[in-house]
């Protein structure tokens, strides 16, 4: 268990910026999840915190310790590969003792605590298997032994479950989490799924463009997005984000939709007739039976039946706007054209410019 | 659209007929090695093997071929093997290694060092015999295994194919060995090795037959006649047994010359097109 | 992304090795033959007078060295020749045949594993002026043969033990070469009607391209070099000259002529030959990966 610390972390590469300043703490014991689209830089801070690469600025400590220059057989860290990166000729039990083998441990103390690991993660009766006769699940968990019986301060995963099917990633999700809460290593997950981070992180860590975007609980990012980037980026369905003025004088926004709504507690003073974007996420808006002077009408256009919801795609009878509503399935829908309202609580106001978030209307 | 049987029987016929012309010259050595020499000398020609082949394969093998005041053939072919073996291993040897500098390493004057290994592909021993030789007896290796091997030993085709081998391994494992805490060393040894046995197994094969078939080069560099090769020496045993004809040894000689390398690429056969074939 | 990096000094311990022998056995001799080339020398290189480029000028004028070009250059044609043509007959009959295909291919693969030396033993038994099988047959025929005598009987002789054994090679690029060829679009010419000559010379041919060239290059590099134990044990490079080619010349004036000057020129022109060949090649490869 160690804790993780990087400061003012930066990568160049030929003149383009990778990672731009990146400050971090991951305390011990935590599971942080750093996810980001493609090409956001998170592989790279992998790579540089497990010593496969020198940062260009900044430095990383684990434990308090200038890790800088230092290489990764010294780190005390492990590293659970996308591909698994199985030594293809040598069985199971070999390619998870084989990290032993170059620190010098005893042949007694390998065989143990490769049958521990072994028992741990199911893999007893594979042990003299090559990874080719292997599943990609149990590539998968072979991968992970080889980091586990190392008995690192850190365990690394890099997007370990994008090569395995819907199913099976739910299920080593849990493999995952489970194997966490035993052995209360300091783990740092990096993936572009924002359901695995969002499901397995004590910590999110959003990256975006080599920049953290936001850093916090899964829940609190889910709820109060920092950026537009952020709010798009994490929840299964897409936030909508709807037009809107600031009426400084009647402390009003003043909606696309035709809805005013009460200006909210922001995080700076707003300016009259500054463009925002009110953010709602589908879940939270709702068909009601009236209209009132928070409701809007819509007309729906598509009806994605998911099974356990129903997805409306509708848009706006003033102004053809496109909107998602999440809609429980079994819930009757009351005739077109629909009069939606939106939970106040649950929106947020964001800048159109800076994309930054301005306020929320619950207190926040 | 049914092929015509009388067509194939056709084809089969011509590549059957084809054969039978290339292996013509063996059988016929062969029939000459079995028979006598006097039984060569007249007219008509034995077309049939003698009785005579387990005989003449004693004389030459222990006495050699008496008119030229005989080299037993068998430490010929002792000499050849260790050349054969030694020019195999050595090629294998020394790609093996230059392919891992340069597939994983940067260091200086690389390109250089890319660029002088592959102008020994536009450089056969032939063309540069006797610099080579001179070069050679100045260290006093004529007549030495070091001198009849060590020119031969560098080759551009082995190091290209140990690198590209080495190019489709994927870079994960480097650093899963790194995080191991596997040196390079260890990691050519322990993983990179492994990984290419089947193109080594090719190449020692190729490698094989080529050192065994050399002619110029220890032609050159060998004086001395018990270090004589199998394949140099035909052409010496050859000039003199036309004095007195004595073809049904030097057929016998011939045959057990070609035997090493044929038996080679029989069993191997598999590999050794594999490995040209890259 | 994968490397060691770092371990500079590992590195230069692993390529060390290959680039001693390189340098000692390969750059030393090359660049010894290029300064030789420009002096007079005696047998052993003690004495020698500066010649500048008169080794060089000297060749142009020598009627050998002009016929040695000759007879390399009849050689080389000759073989490449007869070598593509019955390897890739051979090839496309036995790739169209899937019975027997894999003893075929070893029966004609055999040729290879015999050294172009003992090649020539073989042969230089069978067409024995005296004594050899064929020459009884040709005085049957009543041709009268004995190419110890005959010049161009002698150039016959090594281009037919030539081509015998560097036969298996251009057999065994071709019927790869012919594997990889996807049967759908034959398959698809079949249907369209096209007669085999068609599918041929329109389809099979066209795609062999690569392959042709490669073989080209290899047949001219062995018929360049490799040669030399067949004209050695075979003729030695008589009757009169009339079978010594370029390399074997390079030998002769080396160490039987005893002109290391001369010989070393004539490397030189060698080197420079096979260079351009390499470049050549190199410059095709990258072409067709250019507009692939």
């Amino acid at each position: 268990m160690a804790t993780v610390d990087l400061i003012g972390l930066n990568k160049s590469v030929d003149g383009h910026v990778i990672l731009d300043h990146i400050d971090l703490r991951i305390e011990k014991g935590e599971f942080v999840a750093v996810v980001g689209p493609s090409g956001c830089g998170k592989s790279t801070l992998l790579r540089l915190i497990a010593g496969l690469d020198e940062p260009t600025g900044g430095s990383i400590l684990i434990n308090h310790q200038c890790m800088n220059g230092v290489p990764p057989a010294k780190r005390d860290i492990a590293m659970v590969f996308q591909h698994y990166a199985l030594y293809p000729h040598m069985t199971v039990f070999d390619n998870m003792a084989y990290g032993l083998k170059m620190r010098g441990v005893k042949q007694s103390e390998i065989l143990q605590r490769v049958a521990a690991v072994a028992t741990m993660l199911h893999l007893s009766e594979l042990l003299k298997r090559k990874p080719s006769m292997l599943s990609g699940g149990q590539r998968q968990r072979v991968a992970m032994g080889r980091a586990i019986v190392r008995a690192p301060a850190v365990f690394l995963f890099d997007e370990p479950l994008s090569n395995l099917d819907a199913t099976l990633r739910t299920k080593m999700r849990h493999e995952i989490k489970k194997m966490h809460s035993q052995l209360k290593t300091t783990c740092l997950y990096v993936t572009h799924d924002q359901t695995e981070a969002m499901t397995m992180a004590d910590k999110m860590v959003v990256l975006n463009n080599g920049k953290i975007e936001q850093e916090g609980r899964p829940r609190d990012i889910y709820q109060y997005p920092a950026t537009l980037f952020v709010a798009g980026f994490i929840g299964q369905y897409p936030m909508n984000l709807i037009e809107g003025t600031i009426d400084k004088g009647a402390q009003f926004v003043n909606t696309a939709h035709g809805v005013s709504l009460p200006v909210p507690k922001g995080k700076r003073s707003l300016l009259d007739g500054e463009k925002v974007l009110v953010g709602i996420r589908p879940e939270h808006l709702y068909a009601v039976e009236k209209p009132s002077k928070r409701s809007f009408s819509v007309k729906v256009e598509f009806i994605d039946d998911l099974g356990a919801d129903k997805l409306l795609q509708v848009v706006t009878v003033l102004n053809g706007s496109p909107l998602l509503i999440r809609v429980l399935s079994d819930k009757a829908l009351p005739s077109y054209p629909l009069e939606v309202e939106m939970d106040l609580t649950k929106a947020t106001l964001f800048g159109q410019q800076s994309g930054e978030r301005l306020g929320g209307w619950n207190g926040a | 659209m049914k092929k015509n049987p009388l067509i194939t029987v056709l084809l089969h016929a011509l590549i059957w007929l084809f054969i039978a012309v290339l292996f013509l010259p063996l059988y016929l050595a062969l029939v000459t090695a079995s028979h006598l020499g006097s039984d060569m000398m007249q007219a008509p020609l034995p077309y049939l093997p003698g009785n005579a082949f387990v005989d003449n394969l004693t004389v030459v093998l222990t006495k050699g071929i008496p008119a030229t005041g005989g080299e037993p053939i068998l430490s010929m072919l002792w000499s050849s093997f260790i050349m054969a073996f030694l020019i195999a291993g050595g090629k294998v040897f020394f790609s093996l290694l230059g392919a891992f500098a340069l597939v994983y390493f940067e260091f200086p004057m690389k390109k250089l060092a890319f660029a002088s290994i592959l102008l020994t592909m536009m450089l056969p021993v032939e063309v540069r015999i006797v610099p080579t030789f001179q070069i050679i007896a100045w260290f006093g290796w004529v007549n030495t295994y070091a001198g009849l091997s060590l020119p031969l030993m560098a080759s551009a085709t082995a190091t290209f194919l140990f690198r590209q081998c080495f190019k489709t391994i994927p870079s994960a494992l480097v650093d899963a060995a790194k995080i191991d805490g596997a040196g390079p060393v260890r990691f050519f040894i322990d993983i990179l090795l492994p990984l290419a046995k089947p193109q080594m197994a090719a190449l020692l094969i190729i490698m094989f037959v080529y050192g065994w078939n050399q002619y110029l080069w220890p032609l050159v560099i060998t004086t001395d006649p018990s270090k004589a090769t199998i394949v140099m020496g035909i052409g010496y045993l050859a000039g003199v047994a036309d004095q007195i004809p004595q073809w049904h040894y030097l057929m016998m000689v011939a045959c057990i010359a070609l035997l090493p390398p044929s038996l080679v690429i029989l069993v191997f056969q598999r590999w050794f097109v594999k490995g040209l074939i890259e | 992304m994968g490397n060691y990096n770092s371990y500079k000094k590992t590195a230069l311990l692993f390529i060390a090795p290959q680039l001693l022998v390189t340098l000692v056995f390969f750059i030393w001799p090359a660049l010894t033959a290029v300064l030789q080339s420009f002096f007079y020398s005696d047998a052993f290189g003690l004495h020698r007078r500066f010649a500048s480029l008169s080794n060089y000028m000297d060749l142009w004028h020598q009627r050998e060295y002009l016929h040695a070009l000759y007879v390399t250059i009849l050689m080389t044609v000759s073989v490449t020749v007869l070598t593509m043509s019955l390897g890739l007959v051979l090839a496309l009959l036995v790739g169209s045949q899937k019975r027997g295909q894999s003893i075929y291919k070893t029966m004609l693969l055999w040729p290879y594993a015999v050294a172009p030396a003992i090649a020539a033993i073989l042969w230089r038994f069978l067409f024995h002026p005296t004594l050899g099988f064929v020459t009884a047959w040709l005085h049957w025929a009543h041709v009268d043969f004995n190419y110890l005598i005959h010049p161009m009987q002698a150039l016959l002789v090594i281009i037919i033990a030539a081509s015998w054994q560097q036969f298996s090679y251009n057999f065994l690029f071709y019927f790869a070469a012919l594997q990889l060829i996807p049967t759908s679009i034959l398959e698809a010419a079949k249907m369209d009607g096209a007669s085999a000559w068609h599918r041929f010379s329109q389809i099979i041919w066209p795609l062999l391209t690569p392959t042709t060239f490669f073989l080209l290059t290899m047949n001219i590099l062995y018929c360049l070099f490799d040669t030399f134990g067949i004209i050695h044990v075979l003729t030695h490079g008589g009757p009169g000259y009339s079978t010594t080619t370029l390399i074997y010349k390079v030998y002769n004036d080396g160490f039987v002529g005893m002109d290391p000057g001369s010989s070393s020129a004539q490397s030189v022109i060698l080197m420079v030959v096979v260079s351009g060949l390499a470049l050549l090649q190199f410059r095709y490869l990258e072409k067709k990966v250019h507009y692939q």
